[in-house]
């Protein structure tokens, strides 16, 4: 009988407690970020002046007042809506478009050469999208459209709508994929053409999956920062009104993401703006995180059928 | 007897079968153009960056310091910074994120714990990256004391890009047959012996595409490093390639370029446009090298 050594049974031991504490890491980082979060704004929350359905519901945002700072998030909350639903509205059929096209109507040669685009199109970083936003976006919609300025919602929902593209593509093309090849051969052996076995056949067997895609590209919208700073314009400023066409995509407005990264440089550590940022930031994980969570519970529920 | 001119009117045309016919080419060309409307932009954008920051870009522009206020002279102390930014956090984030994966994919049992575990990965994915920030600044600059440094900057940077390697290493660890740790394993082989043995030499590859991913993720981040120890500008040494300590503060790449577009006045076009074309061009190209590593280990499999 052959013994290993005692170092060895031991260095095994720790190794392998060390892969365990590593494979939670994920939670406890997720945790930790939020009580981080949580942590840096909490005297604002017990301070009692502060009432979280007057932050949610107003719209002004005078941080910096020195008699009367008010924190209304109304307009910035505005702002990230109109942005991301503009963006959605461009993105999700063009995604969808393309995640159809890769998968259902071009060759396979074709098909890796768009997929590499396509991954290399999401590797660009967001301050470079912000960078083409503020210089090239920005001509083109002030000659376009003869706007003053051409740092507007329509800007920021282009530039955010080319960075979901790619999310929407991978995702739903793997929703596509996971279809099985049978539903298609039957389809197509009653003499249907491809777009009626697409539309009648594929589109109902995936349509969770694509959900899902578009629902993740709607938090990559919501959580972007850098980009919707620079193209926005930056006004606090509520760009919906009732008559049409109800969103004004030549205007400028600000996100709840953009307003932390602009102010917080600014504020002293633990002044109530500065605590109000991290209450910003609480709200943003709480949304992403539920939109996150809603898209892995649709893939799963896929998979359990 | 009328001969058929094609195989195609060898079956009788009915209206039906037109219209058929006719929206499948529609359907095609819609998602043909929906393709091109993607893909095009990306190479004018491309191409018009690159014809702007020519008159600045060269080989000395990457290795000048700046000058006049960031108006003229080069990016060595942005750089720089992103290469420490870089690399710190890739040493902190790949043996946390792979050994990670090796749990989910080698340890864990499949119950309501390793969903937890997988949506918590996901979830990290997904949390914007200013609330990063914030949790850097909390955590890392305040808690923990570092102040913002270096050593801040790529502890928050390599919480972010923790989801990136642990996703791409569980799907080269999985990609590996069960066979082989079966065969394995029935040697008497302990578990992590098989790991190291026989799944990891067998991965390796696909696992350093995941890591190379991570380094192109880190270089391209702005918001999370903005607020936990990269600044507007550091004074270095020229080719000094030990500038930055630690818990020094740094310049970014990323930064920079945000700076340069939106802070700074009076910078001339050139600048901030080579600026960017660099901070592409470094993520593009690291991002071909895993795509080019990821089509030689589905060409060079031995299984």
């Amino acid at each position: 009988m052959l013994h290993r050594s005692k170092y060895k049974v031991l260095s095994e031991g720790i190794i392998e407690c060390l892969i365990r504490v590593c494979g939670i890491s994920a939670v406890v980082f997720v945790f930790a970020i939020f009580l981080f979060v949580f942590w840096e704004g909490k005297g604002l929350i017990f301070s009692g002046e502060f009432e979280f359905w007057k932050f949610l519901t107003t719209k002004e945002w005078y941080p910096a007042s020195e008699s009367n700072p008010r924190y209304g998030v109304s307009a910035l909350i505005a702002g990230t809506v109109s942005v991301t639903v503009l963006a959605m509205v461009i993105a999700v059929p063009f995604g969808l478009g393309v995640a159809l096209f890769i998968s259902e109507f071009c060759s396979p040669k074709l098909k890796e050469t768009l997929k590499i685009v396509i991954e290399l199109l999401a590797a660009i970083p967001s301050v470079v999208w912000g960078f083409i936003g503020l210089t090239i976006m920005n001509q083109l919609i002030m000659k376009l459209f003869g706007a003053p300025i051409g740092l507007t919602v329509l800007n920021g929902a282009i530039i955010l709508a080319l960075m979901s593209v790619p999310i929407i593509v991978s995702i739903g093309e793997d929703a596509l994929q996971a279809v099985p090849d049978s539903y298609r051969e039957a389809g197509i052996g009653l003499g249907v053409t491809r777009w009626q076995m697409v539309y009648k056949v594929l589109l109902p067997a995936a349509k969770n999956g694509l959900l899902a895609a578009v629902l993740l590209g709607v938090g990559r919208a919501i959580g972007e920062t850098m980009a919707v700073l620079m193209a926005t314009g930056h006004a606090v400023h509520i760009p919906f009104n009732a008559e049409f066409p109800y969103l004004h995509g030549l205007d400028s407005v600000r996100t709840l993401t953009a307003t932390i990264a602009a102010e917080l440089g600014e504020t002293a550590r633990d002044s109530s703006h500065y605590q109000v940022l991290f209450i910003i930031g609480i709200l943003l994980f709480t949304i992403t995180f539920v939109v996150n969570l809603t898209a892995d519970l649709i893939v799963k529920g896929v998979k359990g059928k | 007897m009328i001969e058929p001119k094609n195989n195609a009117s060898r079956f009788t045309e009915t209206a039906i079968g037109r219209k058929k016919q006719f929206t499948e080419r529609i359907a095609k060309f819609v998602f043909l153009l929906m393709t091109l409307a993607m893909v095009v932009p990306l190479l004018l954008i491309v191409g018009f960056l690159l014809y702007k920051a020519w008159p600045a870009l060269s080989i000395d522009f990457v290795f000048e310091l700046p000058k006049n206020g960031m108006r003229e002279g080069g990016i060595w102390p942005a750089f720089l910074g992103t290469l420490y930014l870089v690399l710190i956090s890739l040493v902190i984030a790949a043996p946390i994120g792979v050994m990670a994966a090796i749990y989910l994919n080698e340890y864990a049992k499949e119950n309501w714990f390793t969903r937890i575990i997988n949506l918590a990965v996901i979830n990290l994915a997904g949390v914007p990256s200013i609330v990063h920030a914030l949790f850097g600044l909390g955590a890392f600059v305040l808690f923990a004391g570092l102040g913002r440094s270096v050593l801040a900057a790529s502890l928050t940077l390599a919480v972010m890009t923790l989801p990136v390697i642990i996703a791409s290493t569980k799907e080269a660890l999985s990609a590996v047959p069960m066979s082989f740790r079966q065969a394995s394993w029935n040697m008497g082989v302990s578990r992590w012996q098989t790991i190291r043995g026989i799944v990891m030499p067998n991965s390796v590859s696909g696992i350093l595409t995941g890591i190379i991913l991570q380094v192109s993720r880190a270089a391209g981040e702005t918001a999370p490093i903005m607020f936990t120890g990269v600044v507007f500008y550091k004074a270095v040494d020229k080719g000094d390639l030990l500038a930055y300590g630690l818990l020094d503060q740094c310049m970014a790449l990323a930064m920079h370029l945000y700076t340069i577009s939106t802070q700074v006045p009076g910078v001339p076009d050139a600048v901030p446009f080579a600026t960017a074309v660099i901070l592409l061009g470094v993520v593009l190209l690291v991002n071909a090298l895993s795509i080019v590593l990821r089509i030689y280990i589905r060409t060079h499999r031995k299984w």
